[in-house]
């Protein structure tokens, strides 16, 4: 039987906000109570002070090597440009896919016209990369705030441009979206751009979210030998190569962090599996296990497909975690994984849950995570940092999963460190990828115990 | 707007989170969205520090802009004085709170904090990271040093010359957190002035306490170390505590000889004995005979203006190179690097566009890149060797050893730096004269720089050095299968400057193909 089964729709989630309300002002702390029916009771803290998370931009370090042609310009300021190319770092290895038309005093003073200076930005850049098949206009803080219409702005160029270049726009911004909500918007900004299923399509799968392409064809092969031929992934590879949507689309998220996309896909007619993320030999194949039931594989068949690899995935999971079994993990809020991350620590290699700090949780997509984490775990939403790193500090966690501005200071304390942002950049998904997973939270701890200095 | 795909300098908030980051006690406030705190990394990462940077962001969201982004400020100033408890904050807003006019320095005086609050005001729109360490720099100092200042009139009282009651003592200004090579370079130079006999007073902004630059004009004068950050201070500290400032950046051998004559005038001690000593290898390094093979490597140098300029120096004075570029990303120092650029005959690049300075280079086809880490990468791409010598910086120029730019170990630095990435003398020859053994296929890299630069060397030789040029003399000219064989007989790191030779040669000589004479008429006419 699925998870996501036992799963009845959670009162009053639906209509989530997007960012964690609370009217009790600034560091303070409001408790809300999730129920998630007769299956569990999570208690979810809200708390709202300061932020350690990047913004919706850093996305595009990603992005822009999913999708080979397209072409990300944020529209923002010098902060912008430098925030991505502080957080592509080491990632530097061609010309990247990605500028900023940054914003200068003469913009905003008015003496030149906003969406000139953008067309005369875009021209030039286009001029300069003729591959270029997709340009995505990416709002950013300085943007929202002046309300410079980049939808707008992305339909004018369209028109100028199409059939060459298809011009979408969508926001990265921090006071709209943290990390990971960058890949959402930007998904969400493709959907509308998907074409047409016919209405007598067969059934087909979509699977949203960005992968690691060694992933997907991995997951590619699981499907077929489900039975479930027609897959298709949303980010394509090319941008060019956009999958058809429609009533019979069946929707499976690849990531926790996809509200708007999974909104967009839904008004498009495409219905929306619920399952826990697959992370791990479990997650894995309730996650797989939910594709199947939607296109009613028979049960025999799931077990023949599934069993061996998810055998050989726990038995990695078990060597290379051995050493976890018992110990205590922090997660502060980074990229909404918190919560499968946490569920993987916990169920696949025994540790210890001291708390798990995310900065948004959306409840229905992620109910049938709370669900296998049980009630007597402590959810953070949102984050006072100075007040999380007290609370950090008082557990001694034997490993804290942070972002990196804060995991040499906590190295230098004492506290072993995992950078958040290694489990976005490195494949995790699926059976053949759980001991590395394993691997990576383990590391931390191995290399201690052989640091003689 | 101005498109940009890397940028060299961040916006001036992080040059103000450099300065407070760099002092003792100091908080920055910063009003600001979430991303802005991205910034914290630079420190801890790159610069590997083992604490978080001195500044709270106040991570404004959008619901909070109709209403209450004002006191969302306060609170956070309040917070974290309560938290902290520094001896002074700083306070200031990044780009997108600049648009929304909070005002932070007013928000913060009205909070009433027991102790010194300095708002920085920092135009996101026009001004970059140097310019707001500068100016950051600037407004603190005249904040604590302010009050100390003597009344207009009053009589400097110096230290006469043979005064044996104190030592002579001078500020060192100018380094910061996430500075290139800071660190080290004021090891090596209070180590310096030390054997010269006179003390280094305060320090800053690296390692001061405000209580510090309260104390800055008791010093006898100043040393600029780096003129993009302390240029402003040290000149408000001259014309109001009358103390003179050296300014002569001690990089390279004779550079750090006449910055030790120029500290001893001021300081009215003796330098001869210093100056007498033999205190740096680069100069017999540079006369030894196995140099001989650095007469006249074409060398770009790219970098802020104080590092682009000294390396310029030292590389023609010292090395013996030949400066066949030189450019800046720092605007404001425009004219100093003009000056530079005429002396080594060469036109000035001034410029924060990555392109244009990939322009250059590749047009000026050197043997090596002086640069910083964009020019690193500009450099891989094209197969030559580079060095790094100036912020923008990476995790790599914060190496565990020390590895200053200034001063006598610096230029023994700069030495070992600048001449690894080269080919060595002989190996150069063997593999001109031995062309085809089959470890010196044409695609080899020099032999102690392993196996990894030759792939992409050889990848980006292909795709650009070895290019034909887009110009209208090329599109006639064809190349003989004989000649085009010979060419490839011709190591990489020098084949893309044959062919490019040969094929403007017959150019202007009108020929149509392109012979194995030809390439040997096009070498002797070039011959230098």
């Amino acid at each position: 039987m699925t998870i996501a089964a036992l799963l009845p729709e959670i009162p009053g989630c639906g209509a989530a906000p997007r960012i964690a309300a609370s009217d009790a002002g600034r560091a303070t702390v409001t408790t809300a109570e999730v129920t998630t029916a007769k299956v569990t009771t999570a208690k979810v803290t809200t708390e709202r002070g300061q932020r350690e998370v990047f913004c919706g931009l850093t996305g595009i370090v990603w992005l822009h090597r999913k999708m080979q042609d397209a072409f990300f310009l944020v529209v923002g300021s010098r902060t912008c440009a430098h925030l991505i190319q502080s957080a592509a770092g080491v990632m530097i290895f061609a010309e990247p896919r990605f500028a900023t038309a940054i914003m200068e005093e003469r913009d905003l003073a008015g003496l030149a016209d906003m969406n000139d200076e953008l067309d005369r930005v875009v021209t030039q850049l286009v001029a300069r990369r003729p591959d270029i098949k997709l340009l995505f206009l990416v709002g950013s803080c300085p943007s929202e705030v002046i309300k410079l219409d980049l939808g707008r702005a992305a339909q004018r160029l369209s028109r100028r441009m199409m059939p060459d270049v298809r011009v979408l726009s969508y926001s990265g911004s921090g006071i709209e979206t943290t990390f990971t909500e960058g890949e959402d918007a930007c998904l969400a900004s493709l959907v509308p751009e998907l074409p047409a299923q016919a209405p007598d399509a067969a059934p087909s799968l979509l699977v949203a979210g960005a992968l690691a392409e060694a992933v997907e064809d991995q997951f590619s092969k699981l499907f077929a030998g489900l039975g479930i031929a027609r897959v298709a992934y949303l980010p394509p590879r090319r941008a060019c190569n956009l999958p058809a949507v429609g009533p019979n689309t069946r929707v499976l998220l690849a990531q926790p962090f996809l509200a708007g996309t999974a909104r967009a896909l839904q008004e498009r007619g495409a219905a929306l599996l619920t399952a826990p993320f697959p992370l791990g030999a479990e997650g894995t194949t309730e996650w797989l296990r939910a594709a199947a039931t939607a296109f009613g594989v028979n049960a025999d068949r799931f077990e023949t497909v599934t069993a061996l690899p998810a055998q050989r995935a726990r038995q990695a999971v078990a060597r290379t975690g051995a050493r976890l079994a018992g110990k205590k993990i922090f997660f502060f809020p980074d990229s909404q994984l918190e919560l499968p991350l946490a569920r993987f620590a916990a169920r696949e290699m025994g540790m210890q849950i001291e708390e798990i700090g995310t900065p948004y949780l959306h409840r229905q997509h992620l109910a049938p995570e709370l669900a296998l984490l049980g009630d007597d775990v402590r959810i953070v939403e949102g984050q006072d940092v100075d007040r999380q790193l007290d609370r950090c500090r008082a557990a001694r966690p034997d490993l804290t999963v942070c972002g990196l501005g804060l995991a040499n200071p906590l190295e230098a304390e004492g506290l072993a460190t995992k950078w958040s942002i290694e489990l976005l950049f490195t494949p995790i998904q699926g059976y053949e990828q759980a001991s590395d997973l394993a691997g990576l939270f383990a590391r931390p701890l191995a290399r201690r115990e052989l640091l003689k200095v | 707007m101005q498109l940009t795909l890397w940028t060299y300098e961040g916006p001036p908030h992080v040059g103000a989170m450099r300065v407070a980051s760099a002092m003792r006690g100091v908080h920055y406030v910063l009003h600001a969205p979430q991303g802005d705190t991205y910034a914290d990394l630079l420190f801890t990462m790159i610069e590997r520090r083992d604490t978080r940077p001195p500044v709270t962001y106040t991570t404004f969201q959008a619901r909070d802009l109709g209403g209450d982004t004002a006191d969302l400020f306060k609170r956070s100033v309040r917070d974290a004085y309560e938290r902290f408890k520094p001896e002074a904050m700083l306070v200031g807003a990044s780009c997108t709170a600049e648009l929304i006019q909070d005002d932070p320095g007013g928000l913060a005086r009205a909070c009433n904090l027991p102790v010194p609050v300095v708002a920085v005001e920092l135009p996101a729109y026009q001004k970059k990271e140097n310019w707001g360490a500068a100016e950051t720099f600037y407004q603190l100092v005249r904040a604590f040093a302010g009050p100390h200042v003597p009344p207009p009139g009053t009589p400097r009282t110096a230290r006469e010359p043979g005064d044996t009651s104190r030592r002579p003592r001078a500020n060192l200004l100018g380094p910061t957190a996430l500075g290139f090579r800071h660190r080290d370079d004021v090891r090596e130079i209070c180590a310096l002035l030390g054997r010269l006999g006179v003390d280094v007073h305060v320090t800053a902004p690296l390692g001061a306490s405000a209580a510090d630059l309260a104390r800055l004009g008791e010093a006898d004068f100043n040393i600029v170390l780096y003129p993009e950050i302390a240029g402003q201070a040290a000149a408000w500290l001259e014309r109001n505590f009358g103390q003179k400032a050296v300014r002569t950046v001690p990089i390279g051998v004779t550079a750090t000889r006449n910055f030790i004559a120029e500290v001893a005038a001021l300081a009215g001690v003796d330098a001869a004995p210093l100056l007498g000593e033999q205190t740096s290898r680069l100069p017999w390094y540079s006369r030894s005979v196995d140099a001989n093979y650095l007469t006249g490597k074409r060398v770009f140098v790219f970098g802020d203006a104080t590092h682009a300029i000294a390396a310029a120096r030292v590389a023609a004075d010292e090395l013996g190179f030949a400066v066949v570029g030189l450019g800046t990303y720092s605007r404001e120092f425009g004219r100093e690097l003009r000056a530079a650029a005429a002396l080594h005959g060469v036109e000035p690049l001034i410029s924060d566009d990555y392109l244009d300075v990939e322009a250059a280079i590749t047009a000026a086809q050197p043997d090596l890149v002086l640069g910083t880490q964009m020019e690193r990468h500009i450099a891989k791409r094209l197969g030559v060797p580079c060095a790094v010598i100036s912020a923008p910086v990476h995790v790599q120029d914060f190496p565990a050893r020390h590895a200053p730019q200034m001063g006598f170990e610096g230029a023994n630095v700069l030495f070992d730096t600048w001449v690894a990435p080269l080919m060595m003398g002989l190996e150069e020859h063997l593999l001109t004269m031995f062309r085809e053994d089959f470890e010196f296929h044409p695609e080899a890299a020099a032999s102690h720089l392993g196996a990894t630069t030759q792939a992409a060397a050889r990848s980006a030789e292909n795709s650009r050095m070895d290019a034909t040029p887009e110009g209208a003399g090329a599109r006639a000219l064809r190349w003989a299968p004989d000649a085009e064989k010979e060419l490839g007989k011709i190591p990489f790191f020098v084949r893309g400057k044959a062919r490019r030779n040969t094929e403007s040669f017959a150019a202007l000589q009108g020929l149509a193909t392109i012979t194995v004479e030809t390439l040997y008429d096009a070498k002797a006419h070039f011959a230098r």
